[in-house]
């Protein structure tokens, strides 16, 4: 964990409907920021299982469920919710602050710089 | 000579023991009196009527012919002035005079009035008979402020009526607790969240000390000094047993009427029932100890003294759909050597509380889940030794053997609350009419047909009883809103539920998931005919950009070719939408339509503008499409117009939703070159006629479909189209194909209530879908017109470079 977040604006949060999910590429990477109640989360668009676009899935309470073949995944986390197939995805620190969304996009940046090195 | 029995009230509790008199020998001549101007109904269920889910002709039980048959005079709208015990008669208010030889009270009780500064203002109603209910429903439009004052369990019924015909509503109760008298704090606080989540708003602690307004009431002030706007008032703050007949009789009087255990008062001539009198120094309000009541009074009147009336624990149960609350016996823990027992669930609002003493049971609160309701009244009224079950107790062990359970429960428990229906009156009624199913049972003894909490019991009672029992295939929708399909219509059509939020809020655990929700948001289309808020975030993908998604998250697309008729024009355009968005892939369709694979979501708009068709459906648990053969229009073997007809057939069926994918075929003769008999819904031409068969497949599963019906023309054979299609639509689970669905209600029933039921009945099925269709529009046109300005885009950050920010700012992330 780095020590200055990297805060990026990313858009009005009403361009999300509650309880959906968007897509936006930063550097390459696609996230999925989702609208929940009171907030919003951010992790990687992309199911580990095959890929799948998990903005596009039918969010529950704090969990989303991938729309290809049904794997959940805990928004808070990024960890798989059934034990029984363990996976992950990166998550990405997130916060509204006057109607803007924000989200800390370091971990992409840094995974690509240990990516080019 | 026959004996004069005189009956004043024409209530619940003096009729029904007016109906247990005429069960035995008797020498009387009956005539009862009723203030109110109407026969005798079941107040119980004003609140259905408030609400609008009864009209009041519904909850009328003995009607004028009831009097008639029986011999009884019935003088409705008279009230009894004065009782003469000298001369043994009553005195009506005109003057007019009549003899008895035996007298009942049955005045009932009258709601309390708290004296409060400006209740006598317009506006101010009090919430007990109909004609009451009849009022306040001619105040009431959507958006009409209302305060009810009390938060007892009428208060409550009352909101909830008001609040589901579009009023906001206020509930002010005096006590820190809604319910006060049957929960403790924590039940309260379950309740008061339940409440409120319906839409309704709670005030409490909160004294009403004046109502203010002009004339009219304009709103309440508290003691507090703060104020509440209302339009309108409803008093609901408790009841008083009408004892002023009995008191200025000089019969001995409390609280209400003193009777003693066979329903007598201090006068040998004079009797007493229901709500007006007091036993042991108890008054009743409930409908199950009034009605023991009655029989007890019964046997006494008619010579068969014996039958004692000991009296009955306190009980109550709110009529609410969904809130289920349950309370009965001594509550209160602060008494010597009582344990309480608890269980609480937050996220699923269950609360259990019981109270013991010795190891029996004094006591129960039972908020969120109501199922062991009869296990422990029957602890408490058994004084059972618990110490077996104390592991057990929250949640004791259902008896493997429905019958072993139904067993326990005496015959004369009531198990339909709201229209009195007890245990014995059921398993009489099964026996009499050789009933067999839920809906039979309904039918016979009206046991839960009101607010739905008994159903699972009767269930439980046919299947112990009968050993022919149909019972009706339910599947629970999900452990999200852990309730069958049949109830879920039910509730939202009752509730006037519009929302799968609303639907998950009150019913459900507030998040739902990708199994209810869908199905959800098929059931609030379905039951409001397209006229719900539509929740896109309930729908799967596909029903959010009207296209089916595909292994790399990309889409195809399926324009809708009516009958798989296409034109030159149409294909050139498909072909030049396949060149400009570089289409990895073009394919016929086994449905004979064309499928353009691989379409990015973000140039979904584009391709469906410059194809200028419309959606095919093709993604969706809807009208998928109308396959044909050629027919008589070039077929040598045609024998009827089948690609005329296919075209017209999905016409009128394009862009609805149904409960699975639902696909139809129309052949021009039985050669069925387009396969109609493997068809959900299939047209088969013969010379001079169609066959209409429904419930085919040729996918998962490989069925034949049944044959509806054989009509002469092609309108009639749209017409039992329209009818089988509307049927399943509304009475498939979601997700079930009208294969399984005709296989499990069986073509026979289909038939009869479909193409061969009343004209009435099939005028409905498509009056429901005419509306539905009126609403229903091609999804594309949301290509021009989005529901929300991202449905098809990627967001595009609005700065790319990052701020760089100190760790402490960013506690809310």
């Amino acid at each position: 964990m780095t020590n200055v977040r990297e805060w990026t604006r990313i858009t009005n949060v009403e361009n999300i409907p509650s309880r959906e999910g968007r897509t936006v590429t930063v550097d390459g990477v696609e996230i999925a920021i989702f609208h929940l109640e009171n907030r919003c989360l951010t992790i990687e668009n992309k199911c580990p299982h095959k890929g799948g676009p998990l903005c596009d899935g039918i969010v529950s309470g704090t969990t989303v469920v991938c729309p290809l073949h049904g794997r959940r995944f805990d928004l808070e986390s990024g960890m798989a919710v059934r034990a029984s197939e363990p996976s992950c995805v990166a998550t990405f620190p997130t916060r509204v602050e006057d109607g803007i969304i924000f989200v800390d996009l370091a971990g992409v940046r840094k995974d690509q710089e240990e990516a080019a090195t | 000579m026959k004996q004069q029995l005189v009956v004043v009230g024409n209530g619940m509790a003096g009729v029904s023991c007016v109906e247990q008199i005429l069960k035995q020998p008797h020498n009387f001549d009956i005539t009862i009196f009723g203030d109110e101007t109407h026969v005798n109904y079941n107040r119980i269920l004003l609140s259905l009527v408030l609400a609008g889910e009864k009209s009041a002709e519904e909850i009328v039980i003995n009607d004028l012919s009831w009097y008639q048959t029986n011999g009884i005079r019935a003088r409705i709208g008279v009230k009894i002035a004065s009782v003469d015990r000298e001369r043994k008669l009553v005195i009506d208010e005109d003057g007019g005079i009549t003899e008895y030889d035996k007298l009942i009270l049955a005045t009932g009780s009258s709601a309390f009035i708290p004296p409060i500064p400006g209740v006598d203002k317009k506006n101010v109603h009090v919430f007990r008979t109909l004609d009451d209910t009849r009022a306040l429903l001619e105040k009431v439009r959507p958006g009409l402020k209302v305060a009810v004052i009390g938060g007892g369990l009428l208060g409550l019924e009352a909101a909830r009526g008001l609040q589901v015909r579009g009023c906001e509503v206020t509930v002010v109760h005096l006590m820190e607790t809604l319910m006060d008298r049957q929960l403790d704090a924590t039940g309260g606080d379950y309740l008061k969240r339940k409440i409120e989540s319906l839409g309704i708003r709670v005030m409490l602690p909160q004294q009403t000390a004046a109502l203010f307004g002009n004339g009219r009431v304009g709103g309440l002030r508290f003691a507090s000094g703060e104020e509440l706007e209302a339009d309108l008032v409803v008093i609901a703050a408790g009841i008083r047993p009408n004892a002023e007949l009995g008191r200025k009789a000089g019969l001995q009087v409390q609280r209400g009427i003193v009777v003693n255990d066979y329903m007598e008062t201090s006068d040998p001539h004079i009797y007493s029932v229901g709500e007006c009198t007091e036993h042991r120094g108890q008054t009743f309000g409930l409908v199950a100890p009034l009605f023991e009541q009655g029989r007890v009074l019964a046997s006494t009147i008619t010579g068969n003294r014996g039958a004692i009336f000991t009296g009955a624990s306190p009980a109550a149960k709110l009529k609410i759909m969904g809130v289920d609350i349950f309370s009965a016996g001594f509550i209160d823990e602060s008494g010597v050597g009582v344990e309480t027992v608890r269980y609480e669930d937050p996220s699923l609002g269950v609360y259990k509380k019981l109270l013991l003493k010795d190891n029996q049971l004094l006591g129960m609160i039972l908020v969120g889940d109501i199922e062991d309701e009869h296990t422990y009244m029957d602890w408490m009224r058994s004084g059972t030794d618990l110490t077996p079950h104390r592991r057990q107790i929250l949640f004791p062990p259902r008896e493997s053997d429905p019958g072993l359970e139904v067993a326990a429960i005496p015959d004369s428990d009531t198990i339909c609350g709201c229209n009195g229906v007890r245990k014995g009156d059921i398993v009489q009624a099964i026996h009499a009419h050789g009933i067999t199913t839920l809906a039979g049972l309904k039918e016979h003894t009206r046991a839960s047909t009101s607010c739905g909490t008994c159903t699972g019991l009767c269930e439980k009672l046919l299947r112990a009883v009968t050993p022919d029992f149909q019972e009706e295939t339910r599947t629970t929708l999900c452990s999200c809103v852990p309730f069958s399909y049949e109830q879920l219509r039910d509730m939202i059509r009752g509730q006037k539920l519009k929302s799968v939020e609303e639907v998950l809020n009150i019913y459900g655990n507030r998040k739902g998931c990708e199994v209810c929700k869908p199905a959800l948001s098929y059931l609030l289309d379905m039951v409001w005919c397209g006229d719900h808020e539509e929740d896109r975030s309930a729908r799967f993908i596909n029903d959010r950009v009207h296209a089916n998604i595909q292994k790399d998250g990309t889409f195809s697309v399926i324009p809708r070719m009516r009958g798989g008729v296409t034109t030159p024009d149409e294909l050139r355009r498909i072909a030049d939408v396949a060149d400009k968005y570089k289409v990895p892939m073009v394919k016929v369709t086994g449905s004979q339509r064309i499928d353009l694979l691989g379409i990015k979501k973000a140039d979904l708009p584009k391709v469906w503008a410059d194809l200028g068709m419309p959606s095919g459906q093709a993604y969706t648990k809807g009208v998928r499409m109308v396959k044909t053969c050629v027919g008589t229009a070039f077929c040598r073997f045609g024998v009827q117009d089948s690609t005329r007809a296919g075209i017209e057939l999905e016409r009128r069926l394009e862009n609805l939703f149904t409960p699975h994918k639902f696909k139809m075929g129309v052949v021009g003769c039985p050669r069925n070159c387009a396969e109609a008999t493997v068809k959900d819904l299939g047209l088969v031409g013969q010379d001079g006629s169609w066959q209409v068969v429904v419930g085919g497949a040729a996918g998962k599963s490989v069925r034949k479909a049944d044959l509806l019906i054989t009509v002469e023309t092609t309108e009639q054979a749209l017409e039992a189209s329209d009818l089988f299609f509307q049927y399943y639509r509304e009475n498939a689970n979601y997700l079930e194909r009208s294969y399984d669905f005709v296989e499990r209600l069986g073509i026979e029933k289909i038939r009869k209530e479909t193409v061969y039921a009343p004209e009435a009945d099939k005028q409905k099925l498509l009056d429901r879908l005419a509306r539905s269709k009126t609403l229903a529009k091609d999804a594309w046109l949301e290509g021009q017109t989005p529901v929300s300005p991202t449905q098809f885009v990627q967001i595009q950050p609005i700065q790319v470079q990052p701020i760089h920010v100190q760790p402490r700012e960013v506690q809310s992330a």
